[in-house]
């Protein structure tokens, strides 16, 4: 299996919609051990001037992994997941994520070097809402391990 | 609580976090995320690709990493920006026949490594060690503070 050299520049446009449940960013939270009471309580999160529970920082990887996987998953990439690496991961946000969000991810290859018989892909997913506000751009890099690696 | 950017300086500590993590953690951590990927809590499977044991996931400390953040901040939503590199894996040990013990411990201390009056934020940089060894690297997270 090899990767495709013409994936750069890519895109992906957006998917299904993910919808931000409070139970999710609940879910979400425990998971990473958050404690903050914004990601738990609405009034906690109202008193911060927010409309409803706050995600946490990295609650973005949910749309942006759904994002990636339409790469991964796409025969014509040439990327066997079994060999993915995470390799760096940054999250830049337009505005928090909260509860009631409806959100959609149009994704881009940026790059694609070859790394010995394997190759370094970084992705960058644009996120906003349904209408059109943006929320984050995510940017991974997902090593594809060679045969020999 | 609310950090007041004024009152930082470059090289100040912001506080320490232990990570306690059992196989149980990634679970969790893999049903609320939805990466299934089994190298997080199948033994053999992580053995069979080459891996030491089962790793957790790199985006579970990632995420865990960022809480000494978001807790001295004093609002989630002041982290604008948050990056890092994955550099070694986390390997959690079995300890279901010895409930209450680690897996692993992630240990994570946060220093003000930059401060930027313009767009009044601070960088805060993390080291997030495991077993004395750097697991994340460039783990850097900027906070808007007033």
């Amino acid at each position: 299996m090899t990767i495709d050299p013409n994936l750069q520049g890519r895109s992906y446009p957006a998917g299904e919609t993910y919808s931000v449940g409070r139970e999710a960013i609940r879910d979400f939270a425990r998971a990473v051990q958050a404690t903050h009471r914004a990601h738990y309580d609405v009034a906690a999160a109202a008193a911060l001037g927010h409309a409803d529970l706050v995600a946490p920082p990295t609650f973005a990887i949910i749309v942006a992994q759904r994002a990636d996987a339409q790469l991964i998953s796409d025969p014509s990439a040439g990327i066997d997941f079994t060999r993915v690496v995470h390799a760096d991961q940054r999250f830049i946000h337009h505005r928090a994520i909260v509860a009631g969000d409806q959100l959609v991810a149009e994704l881009h290859v940026d790059q694609v070097r070859a790394m010995g018989g394997g190759a370094m892909i970084t992705t960058r997913a644009e996120i906003s809402t349904v209408d059109g506000v943006p929320t984050a751009t995510t940017t991974s890099s997902l090593l594809v391990r060679g045969e020999d690696q | 609580m609310t950090v007041l950017l004024s009152t930082l300086e470059v090289g100040q500590q912001i506080g320490t976090r232990t990570l306690d993590i059992t196989r149980q953690d990634l679970v969790r951590y893999a049903g609320a995320s939805g990466d299934l990927n089994p190298i997080h809590w199948n033994q053999s499977f992580a053995e069979g690709v080459g891996l030491p044991g089962v790793i957790a996931h790199g985006m579970f400390t990632m995420g865990a990493a960022v809480q000494l953040v978001t807790d001295w901040s004093g609002d989630p939503a002041a982290v604008i920006d948050y990056q890092t590199r994955f550099t070694k894996p986390v390997v959690v040990r079995d300890t279901t026949a010895r409930p209450g013990e680690a897996g692993a411990v992630v240990e994570v201390t946060g220093v003000v490594g930059a401060i930027d009056t313009e767009r009044s934020t601070a960088r805060i940089d993390l080291t997030v060690t495991c077993a004395g060894q750097k697991v994340l690297v460039k783990a850097q997270a900027v906070v808007k503070l007033p």
